[in-house]
């Protein structure tokens, strides 16, 4: 059983805030194959198109054939710990400030021997499950839990560290008003957080979702306009040093492309609340967050950002709208890099059409909101950093990946 | 079937040099390979110019290697050879300058390895020193490779059954040897009280069980007996060597090194078996390796070190006489020079002429090197038996 963290207490205002620090994050290409499927929340080792040899660390060619053909292949994520050791000293000032720490050697089913961070339940000679996570310096890493789960696994010391729980930390829901921020609110309550800060936008528009929210358990509704730059800087000066996750979920979304419907209006709506309005969050709650990201076992963590699939390829029945995303997914790139001097996540959820209003013509499959919701949590969980939501994003991402000139050309509601 | 691999016959190690070694020094690597040679030129009585073959080893000499450090030293060589082979640099170092020396490509060559430790050497070292580290370790605590010696440490002693105290009886034995010689890091004695109630550094392992980074450097020459003889300088034969690189890659962990690969050629070619050695100089980062080097070198079974380091006393003048200077663990790890650390000593014993304790009657030296954990395990391992130069 992993042991139980204390809950956050309210923190002593003449105590000196860690400042953050991150492991070492000097890769090699090879190795970033490894961030890009922890990425994707998939357990995948480079393997040998001719021969099949599993390898690990990455290389450039096969050290079986000597082929060149390497691949990224899904393989079985279990194995044997062999070994382990408890540092309790460390030449880096990121684990220097964590000590002890434990690790282990891993010998996985699947051929290699791998050094994995360990959950606090495994133990030499047991099996194991791996996976890849990615760290606070935003690479890859390989990890180990015991294969039998063991309660509390979310409390791990050292795991929190590459996933972000929401358990016993405070999140902003940048808009309650939508079917969406009402699953966000309580997916996030479920799952303990331990503040649910509810933004809403244009207090003459009444909301039945609001109204909803404002009754989850621990929940704290907030005026927010992210088209409006006071308001922002407002919020954000009374709780944005409280903030530990951010949900930026507000989406504006109409009809209409570039000439069929050149309608300037709609297409500034969009960019304000899409693009500039993550502009703003993140120039008024990101210093904070950057610099609370190792603020004791619940600081900042993480920043999700709720985008359309079609952030990846236009849909014309969308036009505008997914050009807003684009912008929107080239931001969040930015404030990934800038998050993560201060170990914060940066996690883009990519959706299709989901069941609400505004999705009133878009045809079938629209996700549940509360899916969408349950499916953000269990990624923070899992420390994921791009989430693509329903088959909608999965069928885009993937033909995408095959074709992307078909699935340009394809795209339609 | 292949030819036999031709012998060392005529060939000598002489003029064993040690640099004395700090903790810290604010000198550069090329300093070590300096003041190295100045002490190789006085030890052999020979003139600068005389030594036209140069063999060096050193993590500390960037952005140069050893070329740079040709011109840096005002040197000339018709032959040069840089080992970046870390810990099992010695051995390699001996077989290639004695290769060079037997064809005629050179008649003296200086084998030097030396590095200088700043404060923030050795994290800076370790932090950029491979590939596979900084891919698939570095980033997992930082470690070191105090981390991946707790690893094999912790597979040992769940595999062999091996106790903590095993460990302490060579690194207390070791620590005697110590007492008597000059540059040795640590002066006092150890106890095993001591050594098993020392701060925790990376479980199993504490802190003396770790070698501790300092700067220094450790030399000798190479040269025909013959010209020994000449320059009237002692000097110790040699007798056979092996060296091989990445054995048992399909081990999930490593258990043992490429000396059991190659044990039966090194004795072959020495002509003589585990029970002729009269004293062995092993790699000794930390003791788990030396436990097995004591194995894979042939003196007891796989897994049985443990037991054997129990029933043998390994000060320089017990049944088992080693690492006789103290070994890495007592005297400081001098970067790559202590790759060359039992090398030198089994030439001081050869020759009788030890800083420390000297075991008598010592006819036949095993010197085995080990180096380079560039991701889980370590690479290099290499070996040479010398023997007195009357043998």
């Amino acid at each position: 059983m992993t042991t139980k963290l204390p809950p956050p207490v309210r923190k002593d205002p003449t105590r000196r805030t860690r400042l953050p620090t991150r492991p070492p994050g000097n890769r090699s290409r090879e190795a970033h194959g490894l961030t890009a499927m922890a990425a994707a929340g998939r357990f995948a080792l480079q393997t040998c198109a001719d021969c099949g040899t599993v390898q690990y660390p990455p290389r450039q060619v096969c050290g079986r054939c000597l082929g060149d053909r390497l691949e990224w292949r899904d393989v079985a994520p279990g194995g044997r710990l062999l070994a382990e050791t408890t540092l309790a000293h460390s030449n880096d000032l990121f684990f220097r400030d964590r000590l002890p720490w434990r690790l282990g050697v891993v010998e996985a089913d699947a051929g290699p021997s791998m050094v994995a961070h360990l959950a606090e339940d495994c133990a030499a000679g047991e099996r194991v499950r791996l996976a890849l996570s990615i760290d606070r310096a935003g690479n890859a890493v390989v990890t180990a839990r015991p294969e039998t789960p063991t309660p509390n696994p979310e409390d791990d010391r050292q795991l929190r560290e590459m996933a972000f729980d929401p358990k016993d930390r405070r999140v902003l829901i940048v808009d309650g008003k939508t079917e969406l921020g009402l699953a966000l609110v309580r997916a996030f309550a479920d799952a303990g957080a331990r503040r649910i800060y509810v933004g809403h936008a244009q207090p003459w528009r009444k909301s039945a979702q609001l109204e909803a929210a404002r009754a989850v358990k621990r929940a704290t509704l907030f005026p927010l306009d992210v088209t409006d730059t006071d308001s922002v800087e407002e919020l954000a000066a009374t709780i944005g040093d409280k903030v530990e996750i951010m949900v930026n979920n507000a989406y504006h979304l109409r009809m209409g492309g570039a000439i069929g419907r050149c309608d300037l209006n709609t297409a500034h709506d969009e960019m304000e609340i899409h693009y500039h309005g993550l502009l703003r969050l993140a120039g008024h709650f990101g210093p904070a967050m950057r610099a609370r990201g190792a603020d004791g076992a619940h600081g900042a963590a993480a920043w999700v950002n709720v985008l359309s699939a079609y952030a990846w390829v236009n849909n014309p029945a969308l036009g505008t709208y997914s050009a807003s995303q684009a912008a929107a997914l080239s931001l969040s790139q930015c404030l990934r890099a800038e998050l993560a001097e201060g170990g914060v996540r940066t996690v883009n959820a990519f959706i299709g059409p989901i069941e609400d209003e505004w999705h009133q013509l878009a045809p079938p499959p629209k996700l549940d909101p509360a899916t969408v919701a349950r499916r953000i949590v269990a990624g923070l969980k899992a420390g994921a950093e791009d989430l693509p939501i329903g088959a909608v994003a999965e069928e885009i991402l993937a033909r995408r990946a095959e074709n992307p000139k078909e699935i340009e050309r394809a795209m339609k509601l | 079937m292949a030819d036999a691999r031709r012998g060392y016959a005529g060939i000598a190690v002489a003029a064993p040099v040690t640099v004395a070694y700090a903790r810290y020094s604010i000198r550069s690597g090329h300093w070590f390979c300096g003041r190295a040679l100045a002490g190789l030129i006085e030890a052999a009585g020979v003139e600068k110019a005389d030594i036209d073959g140069f063999c060096v080893s050193s993590f500390t000499l960037h952005p140069d290697s050893a070329v740079g450090l040709m011109q840096h030293l005002g040197v000339s060589p018709r032959w040069l050879d840089h080992i970046p082979m870390g810990g099992a640099s010695g051995a390699v170092a001996l077989r290639r300058a004695a290769r060079a020396v037997q064809a005629g490509d050179a008649e003296i060559v200086a084998l030097i390895g030396a590095d200088t430790n700043h404060v923030d050497t050795f994290r800076q070292t370790v932090a950029t020193f491979s590939q596979f580290a900084n891919d698939a370790v570095y980033p997992y605590g930082a470690g070191g490779p105090n981390a991946s010696f707790a690893f094999l440490t912790d597979r040992y002693m769940r595999e062999y059954g091996a106790r903590r105290e095993d460990f302490g009886r060579l690194c207390i034995a070791q620590r005697e040897n110590a007492l008597p010689v000059p540059h040795a890091m640590m002066k006092r004695p150890l106890t095993m009280e001591q050594y098993l109630n020392a701060r925790p550094i990376a479980e199993p392992l504490r802190l003396f069980d770790c070698v501790m980074p300092c700067a220094g450097a450790e030399a000798c020459l190479v040269m025909t007996e013959d010209r020994a003889r000449a320059l009237g300088i002692p000097f110790a034969s040699v007798l056979g060597t092996i060296e091989r690189h990445n054995a048992f890659p399909d081990d999930p962990i490593q258990y043992r090194g490429g000396w059991a690969v190659d044990i039966g050629e090194l004795y072959d070619q020495a002509g003589i078996g585990p029970d002729d050695i009269d004293l062995f100089q092993a790699y000794d980062d930390y003791p788990v390796i030396c436990f097995m080097q004591i194995e894979d070198l042939g003196f007891c079974a796989k897994g049985e070190a443990p037991g054997f380091v129990r029933e043998r006393d390994l000060t320089a003048g017990g049944d088992f006489p080693f690492n006789t200077s103290g070994g890495q663990l007592s005297a400081g790890q001098a970067g790559a020079g202590g790759g060359f650390v039992g090398l030198v000593e089994t030439l001081r014993q050869l020759t009788g002429r030890t800083h420390g304790h000297r075991v008598e009657g010592a006819r036949h030296g095993l010197v085995s090197c080990f180096g380079m954990i560039v991701y889980d395990r370590g690479l290099c391992t290499s070996a040479a038996i010398l023997g007195r130069s009357d043998t």
